[in-house]
């Protein structure tokens, strides 16, 4: 009934389907823009935003329903390459990377940079390294990869405990940023936002799994996409910057680095502390002299890097394309997708910057009266929710570059109002904050749920389990894993950012040597990977439990956003050395990696295993 | 895919690891090697761009992406060279 069922029909429609989804959101956009001309409060248009999309995806949830197990784990293998690739992106682009990356751009400066390169260079190591054999070898998850390639049940368990570790610390985040956005959009307490937030989440995955993600991370790549490009190109048209921003911001960037010392980045520093805001006082272009600086830099991209291709709710997006060559083609159509947001973010960050230092321009407020700057719309709207500060430091009447304080995530949501653009834009861009993080805890849930349902219930403790049984513990382990995430996430016990670097170095630590090594050394056996999964979490967990409590001094400047790095080292250390002190894998496993590495013939395991 | 000698599929697979090495010494380059100079690249002035931001805020994303679409092609010429390419 639903017309998801007629399978063909509705594959070769895809491109019809989310281009008349498309012009549907654009004439909402611009219905919301009529409304608000005509004097429709700025609060119903945030709430209208948000709860449009929202009845959107649980509408693309519902009538991807499916009872069918390659449907539910694999979207029945019939994803198509460059819709997987945006499917990939919304799954990839998180809360983080589209609310804070550009503010902290603004306000780290070069440095923040390597998590820009850290998470656009990963892909390479997807597509060079894992994606394609994992899609021939045909696994549901990617503990399936581990447990049937190197055998036993106790490497998938150690998988599992990887991928659990990993994807709930990155999932707590995710919920967070959905029930902050919620909170705010629906003007409801957090804790309750977050279990709104929630409930969102699990509409669109419960019912139709990887299917019903697949189809509502694509509309939600839509969404995000336009809600951060959109703002941009209106902001870098009506100010003057150019009619592709992207390709114009360098003389931004020359503006500022000449304005710098002249109004004192970097020399004028803070004389007080308000938490959660700060000033601004990292030069925007120029990085720190000396081999440390660039250690830092180098560090933080691999970390970001391997994590990619270690973290299973990416690497299980590839394995639903028809073919081994799709899967390819796709890693590079994701990355292409999450191209266009991460390298407009430092153009935001520097356009956004440029029009509050710059005195020649209109928008400017440092340097000008601070009874003139109070009197701005926007300052006063984000310093009365504590987002922002003004201080006369020098006490003279005049806004100086260490008098204003102000909290890095809001600068893409307070960029357009800086700008002087409608209200209309901002409920877009709380939609997109939203598509971004509900599509990210999307794809986690969904990982952790698999692999407890696949490898932990159906191969390890009951493997004669039906069908039906197995769907229903899918989703049980679903809503409440998902409780479980919502709870720790009203807990509020760590920032955003510091959890998603947390996630990255968990699943590189436990993950990416013995999924590397799988493919590529044939030699790799059970002992190694065994020895190579619990050192690698154990050592990269103990080094973060050092170094974040301070009870050991950092390795050469490896701080605790950076611990995948040793994690990583011990795993490979230990899965070589274990391996060559044990036999060889048998025939059977070697003939399995020699077949996983020609993309011809049938995958390792059938679609319903 | 049993028919296959073992000799062809050495050589298919010598050919893949060869371009795999191939683009991970480019995604070192655009990675680590770039950034690890950006004091000396940023006296280079690139349209506006002091050239070692340049690299990490666009240039080297923009080096992923189009490897990125030439592996693909690059690996599909390969595995169609020893005829095991999917239909």
């Amino acid at each position: 009934m639903s017309f998801f069922n007629l399978k063909g029909g509705f594959i070769e429609n895809l491109p019809k389907i989310y281009a008349m989804y498309t012009g549907a959101f654009l004439l909402f956009f611009a219905l919301m823009a009529i409304l608000e001309q005509y004097g429709v409060k700025a609060d119903t248009i945030g709430i209208l935003f948000v709860a449009f999309t929202i009845v959107i995806y649980a509408g693309i949830g519902v009538l991807s329903r499916t009872t069918q197990l390659s449907a539910y784990y694999l979207a029945g293998r019939q994803v198509p390459p460059v819709f997987n690739g945006m499917a990939t992106a919304a799954d990839w682009m998180s809360g983080a990377s589209f609310v804070a990356m550009a503010g902290g751009v603004f306000m780290s400066g070069y440095p923040y940079l390597a998590f820009v390169v850290g998470w656009t260079g990963g892909y390479v190591l997807v597509a060079t390294l894992m994606a394609p054999y994992l899609r021939k070898f045909g696994c549901y998850t990617v503990p399936d990869f581990i447990g049937t390639r190197y055998g036993g049940n106790f490497a998938r368990i150690l998988a599992v405990i990887v991928l659990f570790v990993a994807s709930f610390t990155y999932v707590t985040a995710q919920i967070d940023a959905t029930g902050t956005i919620a909170a705010r959009a629906f003007q409801i307490p957090f804790e309750v936002g977050v279990w709104f937030g929630l409930s969102g989440i699990l509409i669109c995955s419960m019912l139709g799994g990887m299917r019903a993600v697949t189809w509502t991370q694509v509309a939600q790549y839509i969404v995000l996409i336009v809600a951060y490009l959109l703002p941009v190109f209106w902001m870098s048209i009506s100010q003057g910057f150019g009619l592709i921003p992207q390709l114009s911001y360098g003389h931004a960037v020359e503006r500022i680095m000449e304005l710098e010392p002249i109004i004192g980045v970097g020399t004028q520093l803070a004389q007080e502390k308000i938490a959660g805001l700060s000033v601004l006082s990292v030069l925007h272009a120029t990085p720190k002299e000396g081999a440390m600086a660039a250690w830092q830099f180098i560090s933080l991209a691999a970390c970001m890097m391997l994590g990619t291709a270690s973290l299973p709710h990416i690497l299980m997006r590839y394995f639903t394309t028809p073919s081994v060559r799709d899967a390819r083609a796709s890693v590079a159509w994701s990355l292409g997708f999450i191209f266009l947001l991460y390298f407009t973010a430092p153009a935001l960050a520097t356009f956004s910057k440029l029009q509050l230092l710059d005195p020649n321009m209109a928008t400017s407020i440092i340097g000008k009266p601070i009874a003139d700057v109070m009197a701005l719309e926007w300052i006063q709207k984000w310093s009365s929710i504590g987002m922002l500060a003004v201080r006369d430091v020098a006490g003279d009447g005049i806004l100086h570059i260490n008098g204003f304080f102000i909290r890095p995530d809001i600068i893409v949501l307070a960029t357009p109002e800086i700008a002087g653009l409608p209200y209309v834009i901002s409920g877009l861009v709380a939609a997109g904050g939203l598509a971004a993080a509900m599509s990210t805890a999307d794809g986690l849930l969904l990982a952790i749920a698999n692999a407890l349902s696949h490898d932990l219930y159906y191969k390890i403790i009951n493997p004669k389990a039906e069908t039906r049984t197995r769907l229903i513990v899918a989703r049980v382990l679903l809503l409440v894993i998902g409780a479980g995430a919502a709870i720790v996430a009203s807990m509020k016990l760590t920032s955003i950012l510091g959890a998603v670097a947390w996630a990255f170095c968990f699943a590189m630590s436990g993950l990416f040597v013995p999924l590397v090594l799988g493919v590529w050394w044939k030699r790799a056996n059970r002992p190694g990977a065994i020895a190579g999964m619990a050192v690698g979490l154990g050592v990269g967990s103990w080094y973060l439990y050092m170094v974040y409590n301070k009870l050991m001094l950092p390795w050469i400047g490896l701080d605790h956003l950076r611990f995948g790095i040793v994690g990583t080292v011990a795993s490979l250390i230990a899965m070589v050395a274990v391996t060559w002190m044990t036999k060889e894998p048998d025939m059977e496993i070697q003939r399995m990696v020699d077949e996983i590495r020609i993309p011809k013939g049938e995958s390792i395991l059938s679609d319903t295993h | 895919m049993t028919t296959m000698d073992i000799a062809e599929r050495e050589k298919h697979w010598a050919k893949t690891r060869r371009l795999m090495i191939i683009h991970l010494i480019i995604w070192f380059i655009f990675s680590f090697g770039v950034h690890a100079f950006v004091g000396t690249l940023n006296h280079i002035n690139f349209f506006g761009w002091p050239l070692g931001y340049y690299f990490a805020a666009q240039g080297s994303l923009a080096v992923f992406v189009i490897q990125l679409f030439m592996f693909v092609k690059q690996q599909d010429n390969i595995d169609r060279e020893f005829g095991v390419a999917e239909d």
